[in-house]
């Protein structure tokens, strides 16, 4: 391995296991949810004005859509007491509406006590199981299962399985602010914000705060992962809360809000994938899904009103990009987005990692032929996305002191005003993007799949998109030569953004073309059954699923590199 | 930073003295302790002593004061009532003292370019719009401050000086600057209107320039009212598709900001755009006329963007385009006229 990075051990930055603020919190995790649940209940009845009516009508549509989900779309790990639970709510609906005699103020104490129940179910659902026990046994299998595999794959012969040449770090290698980041994780809180390509995303990122010494995070994971058992003990045990994106009514969107809020301030380090779910067309995210990262700005700003003006109540947003040469789920992803932006047959979704077995199998093919990855970590922002120093303060583009607290204060004193802290989400989200690009690394087998593309697009000016991926395959192909020449077109493009920082390149692109082709070409899409990439006996460039080379090419979008063709 | 939680009543702040600068302090300054920037200091002596800013009497309310630090430090929301080919600089030397509580609102309306040291529109030509920053992009760019906001609207600085009955609308992101703006300004004189489209309200603010100039062409030329009518109604549908690729809805167009500001500003021989193009009808050139106004007429600079911005738009704007040739390549008045007349607007209504 000539590629130089991070390999060393970081010690816990906390010891003691029970300093962590994910233990604390499960320790008081019945308060907690209390907790978040009234709050829940506060902010949905001043959403609604403290009005019966509109709370009712609410209600109803929320138990509408309850039902609704029950009926059309039942998971595995629904609760075997939802049906009794929504007719529970429906009954006493309709009982308040229907009995005579009940002044205003009575019916929206109870239609509070219904609201209560519901907030509460949620909270409780959400919450996360977090358990010390369970979180380090799986640390500790995935760090030495994975590096028996991979050792027994690298180094030859029997004895090998014992053998500790390899460890997981060769494999997935970690760059960038990684000591600011346990630094700032000691002092105040961190949300860590990365992009989102593949569902081994979630584990992964769980492995990498671990070897950086960092306390488990907490995080939002989609419930459908829940669904799937070994995924589900994971899950539990790396801290995830549980999101479900099938209800999308107000009471469980308040909660879910609430819960990562009051998580926040508790001072547990959070992380959300911004990009709200696995970016489908394999760009990387350029529109957020704001919600949950309106809770690190409520939180941070609660913090301030609450008095907590030192670094202790100050909250880091910290991006991190994850750079793969191989995307399990392409297929079914990029699918996806072309239905959904039009225009091919409609696809029913087919989850490569719908079963235990096919991710063991994957698993094995990942560490036994080497696909490697690499996990960005960016500079650390306050939540109005100004660059902190070491010790935390935010500085301005001038690299000036300011203060956080300032973006919060309207005549003299820290204010609530959800319009303005709306638009600095808004702010926040563009500044997280604009950081995506540049501690995104590209690796040869993105250059080449960029590359690729664009010459057949060029080849066939007049197709539009969906025509140019549904062009046979027998008529593309492209000259070695002339593929050679565009590909160090591109890539002095790159370097040179590369230069004015806003871009960042793996070492291996600093080899010969001949050879970062190669690799790149190896490396593309390498398990799919279907290459996005061939080369033929002479040599010249092919592809056997354009939409998969669309997939690759669309990592390299957003950097103005399509205009060099 | 340390005086923001003292008791010492606050300052509203005004950077900038001309007419307008003047008008908005003296409103601001019914209800509140003003602080005017200027940057002379015999001007800052005369307001202190005198009451009056070159001849424009101010309240007393009104003291003045030539250091940015000491104006920041005291004011809490500062007003930005500078010409547009100043504003870059002084809000860089505002810069340093500026901090996110600040609330700004200027009142400018004209367009600043962003190029690389070196560039020059003469030797660029063509700009994108990225290249082009409206004020509130200025301050966001060069500042700290977020909260951020504009003025807009038919405010005839001599009217407003004598109290007659107008509106303006403050057009911000955020409801607070909007709100707050109000709440300095209203008056029953005065009505404010909010709006949440700031690039909207701006740009209309800086196009309605180039309507002016050449209503006021037209008045030169003795020409009468329907040819107004007809060139104020062409003109906002200019105004609409510039004001769609720049970044505006249409409905700030529509709003006091837009077709307000541009009737008023299109019969206003107050108005310095509309000057312009009425000496110019009457003969004058364009050196002579500039040489003798002692304050700037944005829309000469805003016709010369909106030309090399066209040029890498998808986009015809016939007004702005005879006028940059009547302008800067002396095509006459009247051949202008004569190829507008011909030129195909066959659609009415084609925005909504």
């Amino acid at each position: 391995m000539e590629e130089k990075y991070i390999k060393h051990k970081y010690e816990p930055i906390h010891p003691s296991k029970d300093e962590w603020p994910v233990v604390k919190l499960a320790r008081e995790r019945k308060e907690f949810v209390k907790k978040v649940a009234d709050l829940s209940e506060d902010r949905i009845l001043k959403l609604t004005s403290n009005n019966p009516d509109i709370l009712k009508e609410e209600l109803e549509t929320t138990l509408y859509r309850e039902k609704l989900r029950i009926k059309q779309n039942p998971w595995v790990v629904d609760p075997d007491d939802d049906e009794s639970f929504w007719s529970g709510v429906k009954s006493s609906l309709v009982q308040i509406s229907t009995e005579a005699g009940r002044n205003k103020i009575k019916k929206l104490q109870e239609y509070k006590s219904i609201l209560n129940s519901i907030t509460a179910r949620y909270a409780e659902e959400i919450a996360s199981n977090f358990k010390a026990t369970h979180y380090k046994f799986t640390r500790s299998v995935v760090t030495y299962g994975f590096s028996r595999l991979l050792n027994a794959a690298r180094v030859k012969g029997f004895k090998s399985i014992f053998s500790n040449q390899y460890t997981l770090q060769d494999k997935i290698q970690i760059t960038g602010e990684t000591d600011h980041l346990r630094d700032l994780a000691t002092k105040g809180t961190v949300v860590m914000v990365p992009t989102h390509f593949s569902n081994l995303d979630s584990i992964l990122i769980g492995w990498v705060i671990s070897v950086l010494g960092l306390p488990p995070f907490i995080y939002g994971a989609g419930l459908n992962l829940f669904n799937i058992s070994i995924f589900a003990y994971f899950m539990n045990s790396l801290g995830a809360y549980k999101v479900d994106r099938r209800k999308k009514n107000l009471m469980y969107l308040e909660t879910l809000k609430t819960y990562s809020k009051e998580a926040i301030q508790f001072g547990c380090h959070s992380l959300f994938f911004p990009g709200g779910t696995r970016s489908r067309s394999g760009m990387i995210e350029s529109r957020l899904k704001l919600g949950l990262l309106s809770t690190a700005i409520e939180a941070q700003r609660a913090n301030f009103e609450n008095g907590l003006n030192d670094i202790s109540g100050k909250i880091f947003i910290v991006p991190v990009t994850i750079n793969y040469h191989f995307v399990l789920e392409a297929p079914s992803l990029i699918r996806d987005h072309l239905s959904i932006t039009g225009q091919e047959r409609y696809y029913k979704e087919n989850d490569e990692f719908s079963n235990s077995y096919k991710i063991s199998k994957f698993l094995v093919k990942f560490f036994t032929k080497g696909s490697d990855i690499s996990v960005s970590v960016g500079k650390a922002m306050d939540v109005l996305g100004n660059y902190v120093d070491v010790v935390g303060n935010s500085l301005d583009k001038k690299g000036r002191l300011i203060n956080t607290r300032d973006y919060f204060v309207s005549g003299g004193k820290v204010t609530i005003d959800n319009q303005r802290e709306e638009e600095y989400t808004n702010m926040l989200g563009k500044r997280i993007v604009e950081e995506f690009h540049i501690i995104n690394r590209v690796f040869n087998s993105h250059l080449v799949a960029f590359t690729a593309f664009e010459i057949i697009k060029k080849q066939n000016r007049k197709l539009d998109l969906f025509d140019l991926l549904r062009t046979p395959q027998e008529d593309i192909t492209i000259p070695y030569e002339e593929f050679k020449e565009n590909c160090q077109l591109v890539l002095d493009k790159i370097h040179e953004l590369k230069s004015q920082g806003l871009i960042n390149t793996a070492p291996h692109l600093s080899k010969g073309m001949d050879e970062i082709i190669k690799n790149g070409i190896d490396n593309v899409g390498m398990y799919h059954s279907k290459r996005p990439i061939i080369q033929d006996n002479s040599g010249d460039i092919g592809t056997d699923d354009m939409s998969l080379l669309y997939f690759y090419h669309n990592r390299l979008t957003g950097y103005g590199l399509e205009k060099l063709f | 930073m340390d005086s923001k939680n003292s008791s010492k009543p606050k300052y509203i702040g005004v950077v900038g003295v001309g007419s307008f600068g003047a008008a908005i302090a003296n409103i601001l300054a019914a209800k509140n302790p003003v602080m005017v920037y200027a940057r002379k200091q015999e001007v800052v002596d005369e307001i202190n002593s005198n009451h009056s800013a070159q001849g424009k009497a101010l309240s007393e309310n009104i003291i003045a004061s030539n250091d940015p630090e000491h104006l920041c430090k005291s004011c809490d929301v500062l007003f930005f009532m500078i010409p547009s080919s100043g504003f870059q600089q002084v809000v860089k030397i505002f810069a340093p003292f500026l901090f996110p509580y600040h609330l700004i609102i200027h009142g400018t309306k004209g367009l600043c370019l962003n190029l690389e040291s070196g560039e020059t529109l003469e030797n660029v030509k063509k700009i994108k719009r990225s290249q082009i920053l409206t004020m509130s992009e200025v301050i966001l760019q060069e500042t700290v401050a977020v909260r951020v906001g504009c003025l807009a609207g038919p405010n005839i600085s001599k009217e407003l000086a004598q109290g007659q009955p107008a509106a303006t609308v403050i057009a911000s992101k955020y409801n607070e600057v909007i709100m707050e703006g109000q709440s300095l300004l209203r008056s029953e004189k005065f009505q404010v209107y909010g709006n949440s489209d700031i690039i909207g309200v701006e740009i209309s603010g800086v196009l309605k320039n180039i309507i002016a100039i050449a209503s006021g062409a037209l008045a030169g030329l003795g020409l009468g009212e329907n040819a107004k009518g007809l060139l104020i109604s062409r003109g906002m549908v200019e105004m609409i598709h510039l004001g769609n690729a720049l970044g505006g809805s249409i409905k700030s167009v529509m709003g006091l900001a837009g077709i307000g500001d541009l009737v008023t500003t299109c019969n206003s021989i107050h108005s310095r755009n509309f000057t312009v193009g009425y000496r110019l009808a009457k003969g004058e050139t364009l050196t002579a006329i500039l040489a003798d106004m002692d304050e700037v007429a944005e829309g000469i600079n805003t016709v010369r963007i909106i030309k090399a911005f066209l040029e890498t738009a998808d986009l015809r704007a016939p007004i702005t385009e005879n006028l940059y040739r009547v302008l800067f390549e002396d095509l006459e008045i009247e051949d202008a006229l004569q190829f507008l007349m011909k030129y195909p607007f066959n659609v009415d209504v084609d925005f909504v």
